[in-house]
């Protein structure tokens, strides 16, 4: 496993994500710190979900939030008449890329440096920071901004800048927020989605004028206000910065073309005006053809922000001559993902297009939020990746498998048909496998195993079931119970069997004539 | 082994059991590429879906684009624009004549100085209906990137040639640019954010007007 | 498919759940087949699909019970479960447990099996063609459509189809019908709190329609929403759609 080990202590909960923001700010820092503590540190999902559930304001905000872009996205979808058959074409496009990457690897390449651009390649977070920290050294700045990137938050490279005296200014609003606030994203697409408006508004009175343009004293909780203190604070870093880093939505090998989606125009700035721009891109973001975008045009957006197109797209080939940057590096990243490709029952997970239509339909999701999921890729499709990434050593990676009821909702919506819940099924064969050993869970397989194994067996179940069903004549429902049923009768009556299993009735009522 | 290599090395020996070399073949792609789509009320359809994105939209002749665009401007507010190399000269005098200040980029404008300026005035590359999309491919009666981007108003003017239905139809008009290395730039209304609470806002960091000239 | 008003016979797997938990549900699925002309069939050698198994990742559990469903159903043309859930995996996962476990005549058996296994409501309206089962239910209930049932047996609207033919029924709509329950399986006490949040909306949910009766294709499902009804005292009460379409004018609701 290639995966970033921190040596910092591990996070106590998740409750700190949101905690005092206080506590951990350094005079001798850049830019503002993040929460103690590592994603891989963190206790299992189970006992994180059971803090954030006790955040009212949390919930609160988390259901408004994916109740609303749930229904924008079912809106969106609807106008698609050939929507399935877009699905379709996703997978399909995505699995040639996949089954061929090493092809499509080389060709991209290829295009990329045609076009005037320089390709590095990093097999893990760690080689993938030192190469941008070398690039932005070499600059001679002690500044960069940001595009939104689930790429460098995977690799915590706004960490490894700040270690290396680099402040990395994040620039779409949410992670804005997410970066002001100490705090940790909770979602794909909207990192700030655990906030409402008010403790935007609380964030961004209290740091914007620790680092630039201060908010309004005057500002209202208004998102539109909002909005407008986060353009004129950015503004100012926008016509300054002489580097800017970016993930790429799509890299296309035909023609060396990348793609970033987004919405503001943060995007737009930090690839344009900059002269020098470094994208860390993921190797499964590739993409055969230019034309292949007609697809993913469609199918992101929609699925993703729920809108028929996104306010902005940028797609640049290298070095334009003239036009935005003039130095153009992208790093090509592994971190895990050659891990995920050789898995056959685990490959599918990379034609994720980090779109979140999956984290937004998730009833799971909706109640805990992202912090429980213990990395930067929360909720269903999370709970596939980051075990595939990071491997089943962990606490937290052994426990996000079982983070699903396996609805099966986040199938329905996913624009590249990934079957999540088939594929979180999968995982927990290999965590069980895992854990070798009798332990609790084991061996009441084991027992249930054996019952259900024979008919004969379950008979002998059924009749214990009566006895005690005859035993309690009175009593329709248990209450509260011990442990090994706490779990389910601490909030759950449980009904008492009955004094007769259909297979009696059967005997005793049709047995004689049939079988 | 260096990083391409072993990353390539991993590669290749996760996918041992891919057997057939031949991408195409070995996964076939039950779509067809770049299918026009029958919209008999394309240009209708554009207008109501850049309306929809909240981008300001006017349809005029012609011969009546130069009026248009200097009452665009003016109504706008727009005192200062930048205008592209090889805008229709036609218009540039219109603006002129509207009393607006204009800027060359040549030599390039700095970003502080662009930043001073109100407005851009440019040509499009394509115009998507179903979509409300309009792309750039910053050929030279557009711009650079940054001439749209850092002005607060962005005024373009969008033929009713280059308006197509559907999103795979304007792929294949911008697969040629894509090719001779241009950047695109689509835009589908102002800037806007939906990071609070998810609810929409217009106006972050691009331009926080968009008005949208069609010529018919 | 071909449409057979009478005459057929339906062996019944009736799931492990329902046998040793809700026998009045296979009861209630006898009942309406022999009501509407089949002749039902119980292979006492059943005994469960082998999901709970499956899905906390212990495959080797499970195959013995695949193994298990071949044997006592592959000698039926028509088999039906009244579990959305069940079925589902049936139809789902064992085949997918043949290839595990390299058994090429398992996954050619299991391929045979599966394709002539229904869930209840499958079976009344694609193979017996009926909507009216002959059932009569004076009660305001509302429907709950399980995940597993529409998402992975593919029920659709079949069950609404054959509520809506009971005589008396008032069936009223779910809010956020759609949506997982929370049950999951040994999701419910792997991560208890989660599941009790979900299934504490749903609850509510139920409890705004003013419904007497919550009806579902699951009786897991139902366990699990009744169990937080009646631990609230909310008096209402859950039933399975057989037993729904069970009841007939003259019989005790």
């Amino acid at each position: 496993m290639s995966t970033p080990r921190s040596s910092s202590p591990p996070l106590r909960s998740p409750e700190q994500l949101h905690g005092d923001p206080a506590v951990s700010t350094d005079a001798a820092r850049r830019t503002p710190a993040p929460p103690a503590g590592t994603y891989l540190g963190m206790p299992r999902f189970q006992k994180n979900a059971r803090e954030q559930l006790a955040n009212e304001q949390l919930r609160k905000n988390l259901r408004h939030a994916t109740g609303t872009i749930r229904a924008k996205r079912a809106d969106r979808v609807a106008e698609v008449p050939e929507w399935e058959e877009l699905r379709l074409a996703g997978e399909a496009i995505k699995n040639r890329t996949l089954r061929h990457l090493d092809t499509y690897l080389v060709q991209l390449e290829e295009s990329l440096t045609r076009a005037g651009a320089t390709v590095h390649w990093a097999r893990d977070a760690a080689e993938a920071n030192r190469i941008v920290v070398d690039l932005v050294k070499a600059k001679g700045v002690d500044e960069v901004v940001k595009v939104k990137s689930m790429a460098t938050q995977e690799i915590e490279l706004n960490e490894a800048l700040e270690e290396a005296g680099v402040a990395a200014w994040e620039t779409d609003l949410a992670e804005l927020i997410v970066q002001l606030g100490h705090d940790r994203p909770s979602h794909i697409l909207v990192p700030a989605i655990h906030r409402n408006r008010s403790e935007v508004r609380e964030i961004f009175l209290r740091e914007m004028k620790q680092y630039g343009t201060p908010a309004p004293e005057d500002i209202t909780d208004d998102p539109a206000e909002l909005a407008g203190a986060a353009r004129r604070h950015l503004r100012e870093k926008f016509l300054r910065a002489k580097v800017a880093i970016s993930g790429a939505n799509f890299a296309v090998a035909e023609t060396g073309t990348l793609v970033v989606v987004e919405s503001e125009g943060n995007g737009r700035m930090c690839l344009t005006l900059p002269e020098t721009l470094i994208s860390v891109v993921g190797i499964e973001k590739v993409l055969p053809t230019f034309a292949d975008l007609e697809v993913f045009m469609q199918l992101l957006p929609r699925s993703s922000t729920g809108e028929r197109m996104n306010p902005y797209t940028s797609m640049w080939t290298g070095v334009t001559p003239g036009d935005g940057p003039q130095e153009v590096h992208v790093v090509l990243v592994d971190n895990g993902r050659t891990n995920a490709l050789a898995d056959p029952d685990g490959r599918a997970a990379l034609r994720c297009i980090r779109c979140s239509a999956c984290l937004n339909i998730c009833p799971v999701y909706e109640r805990v939020g992202g912090h429980a999921y213990g990395s930067v890729y929360p909720g269903p499709i999370g709970a596939v990746l980051n075990p595939q990434l990071r491997g089943i050593e962990h606490e937290i990676d052994q426990s996000l498998p079982y983070a699903s009821s396996l609805c099966g909702a986040c199938f329905e919506v996913c624009p590249v048909r990934i079957p999540i819940p088939d594929m979180l099924v999968h995982l927990r064969k290999q965590v069980a496998d895992h854990k070798r050993g009798p332990h609790v869970e084991s061996t009441a397989i084991a027992l249930a195993g054996w019952v259900l194994s024979d008919h004969k067996h379950l008979e002998l179940a059924e009749r214990a079931a009566a006895l005690a069903a005859r035993a309690l004549p009175h009593t329709t429902h248990l209450g509260p119970l011990p442990w090994p049923a706490s779990p389910w009768t601490r909030a759950r009556d449980l009904p008492m069997p009955p004094q007769e299993s259909f297979r009696e009735w059967w005997r005793k009522n049709r047995g004689e004539e049939r079988r | 082994m260096n990083a391409r290599e072993e990353i390539l090395a991993r590669v290749r020996s996760a996918l041992v059991d891919v057997t057939q070399p031949d991408p195409v073949l070995d996964v076939p792609i039950d779509w067809e590429y770049g299918r026009p789509v029958a919209m008999p009320d394309v240009l209708d359809r554009f207008v109501e879906m850049c309306e929809d994105y909240k981008a300001t939209v006017v349809r005029c002749g012609s011969a009546e684009v130069p009026g248009r665009v200097a009452v665009l401007l003016t109504g706008a507010g727009v005192r200062s624009v930048v205008l592209p190399a090889r805008l229709e000269p036609s218009w540039r005098q219109a603006v002129e004549a509207a009393g607006v200040a204009i800027h060359d980029d040549e030599p390039p404008l700095s970003r502080t100085e662009l930043d001073a300026i109100d407005g851009v005035v440019t040509a499009a590359a394509v115009g998507i209906a179903e979509t409300g999309t309009i792309v750039l491919d910053h050929a030279s009666d557009q711009g650079r990137r940054a001439l749209t981007l850092v002005p607060d108003t962005h005024l373009v003017v969008v033929r009713s040639d280059q308006v197509v239905p559907s999103v795979p139809e304007a792929v294949v008009r911008l697969s040629g640019a894509v090719a001779e290395g241009a950047a695109l730039t689509w835009i589908s209304g102002p800037s806007a954010t939906s990071d609070i609470e998810l609810s929409r806002v217009e106006g972050v960091h691009g331009p926080r007007n968009l008005l949208v000239l069609l010529v018919e | 498919m071909t449409i057979h008003t009478q005459g057929i016979t339906v062996a019944l797997f009736a799931t492990c759940i329902n046998d040793v938990m809700f026998p009045g549900t296979p009861r209630a699925v006898v009942s309406v087949l022999e009501r509407l002309g089949c002749r039902v069939e119980f292979p006492l050698d059943q005994t469960c699909c082998g999901q709970m198994f499956t899905n906390t990742g212990y495959f080797d559990a499970a195959l013995p019970d695949v193994r298990n469903y071949v044997k006592a159903f592959s000698r039926y043309d028509y088999i039906v479960g009244p579990s959305g859930s069940c079925i589902g995996a049936v139809r789902h996962q064992h085949p997918m447990l043949a290839d595990y476990a390299k058994d090429a005549k398992l996954a050619e058996a299991v391929d045979e099996v599966v394709a002539k296994t229904y869930d209840f409501t499958e079976l009344l309206v694609d193979v017996l063609g009926v909507t009216d089962v002959g059932a009569y239910f004076p009660h305001r209930v509302t429907y709950h459509p399980t995940c597993h049932s529409v998402r992975v047996a593919k029920v659709g609207d079949r069950p609404y189809q054959l509520l809506s033919k009971v005589k008396g029924i008032d069936l009223v709509p779910l809010e956020a019908a759609d949506q997982c329950c929370g049950f999951g399986g040994t999701f419910s006490v792997k991560n208890p709190d989660v599941s009790v949040a979900m299934g504490a909306d749903k609850a509510r949910h139920v409890l705004d329609t003013g419904a007497e009766y919550l009806v579902a294709g699951d009786n897991a499902c139902l366990m699990h929403i009744g169990g937080l009804l009646h631990r609230e005292n909310s008096g209402v009460k859950t039933i399975h759609l057989a037993e729904v379409l069970a009841h007939t004018e003259g019989a005790a609701a």
